[in-house]
């Protein structure tokens, strides 16, 4: 019997990180000021100390050449954990990312694998403006070669975690600034604990209308289910935990119980994950539809500054819940 | 040593090892191996003029010196890293050239059963891993394999090449900057062919001194006669023990030229024949180096009339095998996209 503690989202992945380096010495930690200052976000904290500097490596601010640096060292059997200070700077490197670390193994009959963990935080920050605020999750989930990950809680992060630094494959792992604090009931102390890939969570059961979110937007969700509960109606919210490979059975089967569904993301709307969730909604269960899938995503536009244009290009529970009643129809 | 180089930035420390004279044996590999890499480029040169060869296609002619002479001065757990003229490299590395061809053919016996093409193939049998299409990409690749052989203390060191076109890329340099900083096992070689794609050194390049351009990171840099196949051989050996005895990355410009077009569809206008014949006639590496085991009495030329054939009749054979080999079976499309996790 597993037993679960309460910790931060952020000593969650650094727990995670540490017990697969106990585990597994080809397994080291490489990225900008994860070493001596502990992480920009102190994810990494007592890493240095532990395991020394041959395996908690500080970088240059180099991202494509520690990206790549760290695929080649992939190639040759070290399992990397590349930290970006932010998923914002992986835009320097998303060629290493991409080209190198998800395509080789297909271009080469199956010989080249690269296990390799790209981590970091990712999505909307909090008054940073346009560069630092975004998320990547539909740019990586559109990528075969890859798998991505986009944790909730704190014990899903650690699991994941584990599960992406055991792969064989190049993972791309989503974290949210915002969450790093953020303290939940759910993690699991024995370091054999992981969680598959592809096994999406249902987080509340409900009947009425299904809301799919995954990372920051699943505790939006629940909240909005909490407030249409008041509001007689039942949402069922399912966290996605990855989106490639996507669990589009657990999907499916949901909404032929509601018959409607709503989309949440933080990123932008066009070719967005909500866009493939409702494509493949419409392509395996049209028929169980009695509404149009409702996406609701961060506005298309690049991140404001002023705190009021903020908080309106970010997706807020008012909006999920204004979308849940849309499909339902109330109020219409 | 002032000999066998053209220039350098700076003296090297005094090194333990000193570089080896080829035996008897080396010396035919060296010429066998030069014209097995000429043939065989040429045979693909062929096969895509008939059509069974697609898309691009990068031959090494005219450099076969500096892949020929590198390999020769690297140990078996070293590993090798290149950009898309690789097919030299490959056969260099001594991969099957009946693999490399029919991988060209885009047939289920190739490298990478038909699915990477010219500029994508690997073995790990041989440590040549690959053939990259991104120009430049591979040397970051290339600092990263570097720190595997120092993190597992194997004894290895990589070579990394690019061309000179890739020696303006920013991640070019930003690899520089870590192998040197971590000091990293790596020999970086520069193929300076003059030409980045169509473009000449002088105009693409605000340093044409390739060779300096690790300076700025405390790299060494060598230049080398890279059609001189002796002379690239002894400064591998240089550079290979500069490495392993812990001095960190080296750099080598290998003064190089290609004969044909950058790639197949290139008529290579931007540079006169006059030009061309001129490297031909008096630098060719093969010729001048036959020449030299002629003169020197290091051969016999029926000993090398002897490899010629040989290398003929294994050309024939390599065609026939990638035109007969298969296409890969559709169920190919959907494999070796990701790892199938053991349960």
């Amino acid at each position: 019997m597993t037993d679960f503690q309460t910790q931060t989202v952020r000593d969650a992945l650094r727990d995670a990180m540490a017990e697969e380096m106990r585990q597994d010495d080809a397994v080291f930690l490489m990225g900008e000021e994860v070493a001596q200052y502990q992480g920009a976000y102190k994810v990494s904290r007592g890493l240095l100390d532990e395991f020394g500097d041959k395996r908690v490596i500080d970088t240059p601010i180099t991202e494509m050449g520690f990206a790549g640096l760290g695929v080649g060292a992939g190639f040759m059997g070290l399992r990397p954990i590349v930290e970006f200070m932010t998923f914002n700077f992986s835009m320097q490197a998303i060629d290493q990312i991409i080209n190198s670390a998800a395509k080789t193994l297909y271009m080469s009959g199956g010989q080249m694998g690269c296990p390799i963990v790209f981590r970091g935080p990712n999505g909307v920050a909090s008054r940073v403006g346009a560069q630092h605020s975004q998320c990547f999750a539909s740019w990586y989930a559109h990528c075969p070669g890859l798998k991505v990950a986009v944790p909730y809680s704190a014990g899903d992060a650690k699991a994941l975690l584990k599960s992406a630094i055991r792969d064989p494959n190049p993972v791309v792992f989503l974290e949210n600034e915002i969450m790093y604090g953020q303290e939940f009931d759910d993690v699991a102390t024995d370091p054999d604990y992981i969680l598959p890939f592809g096994k999406a969570l249902i987080r509340r059961e409900g009947t009425d209308v299904t809301l799919v979110a995954y990372s920051i937007m699943v505790g939006k969700a629940m909240e909005a289910a909490e407030q249409l509960a008041e509001k007689g109606i039942s949402a069922e919210v399912i966290d996605l935990r990855t989106i490639r490979p996507l669990d589009i059975e657990t999907i499916i089967t949901s909404v032929q119980k509601t018959n409607r569904c709503v989309a949440i993301e933080e990123g932008w709307p066009v070719a967005g994950m909500g866009s493939e969730i409702s494509a493949v909604i419409m392509e395996e269960a049209f028929d169980y539809l009695d509404a149009p899938v409702k996406r609701v995503t961060g506005k298309d536009v690049p991140m404001p500054y002023a705190e009021n244009l903020e908080k309106l290009a970010v997706p807020q529970v008012e909006d999920i819940i204004a979308g849940a009643e849309e499909v339902c129809y109330v109020g219409a | 040593m002032s000999k066998t180089l053209l220039n350098m930035t700076k003296k090297l420390p005094k090194l333990k090892a000193s570089p080896k004279e080829p035996d008897q044996a080396l010396l035919e590999k060296f010429y066998h191996d030069m014209v097995l890499i000429r043939r065989f480029e040429e045979k693909a040169g062929q096969l895509y003029g008939m059509g069974h060869i697609g898309g691009f296609c990068h031959l090494y002619i005219g450099q076969e010196a500096v892949v020929v002479g590198m390999q020769a001065a690297l140990k078996p757990q070293d590993s090798v890293i290149t950009a898309y003229r690789d097919h030299g490299h490959m056969l260099a590395c001594d991969m099957d050239p009946k693999g490399v061809m029919a991988e060209l053919t885009g047939r289920i016996d190739g490298y990478s059963k038909g699915k990477g093409g010219s500029m994508h193939m690997f073995s790990r049998e041989k440590n040549f891993f690959g053939g990259h299409g991104i120009v430049g990409a591979q040397i970051p690749l290339g600092a990263g394999m570097a720190f595997a052989h120092k993190y597992r203390e194997d004894g290895g060191c990589t070579v990394a090449s690019m061309g000179d076109g890739a020696a303006n890329q920013g991640q070019v340099y930003e690899a520089f900057n870590m192998a040197k900083l971590w000091n990293l096992p790596i020999i970086f070689v520069i193929e300076n062919n003059e030409y980045s794609m169509g473009t000449a050194v002088h105009r693409h390049g605000a340093t044409t001194e390739l060779y300096m351009r690790g300076t700025g990171h405390g790299i060494p840099g060598l230049q080398i006669d890279g059609m001189d196949v002796l002379k690239v051989y002894e400064a591998s050996q240089i550079a290979r023990a500069y490495v392993e005895e812990g001095h960190g990355p080296i750099l080598l410009e290998m003064k190089t030229y290609r004969y044909r077009g950058h790639s197949m569809s290139d008529p290579a206008t931007y540079r006169t024949k006059d030009e061309v014949d001129a490297y031909r006639s008096e630098q060719d590496p093969i010729l001048q180096f036959k020449d030299y085991l002629v003169k020197k009495k290091k051969a016999k030329e029926e000993t090398l009339k002897a490899l010629d054939k040989d290398v003929k009749t294994l050309m024939k054979e390599v065609a026939d095998f990638a035109l007969e080999s298969p296409l890969p079976g559709e169920e190919e499309l959907y494999t070796d996209i990701l790892i199938e996790e053991v349960a």
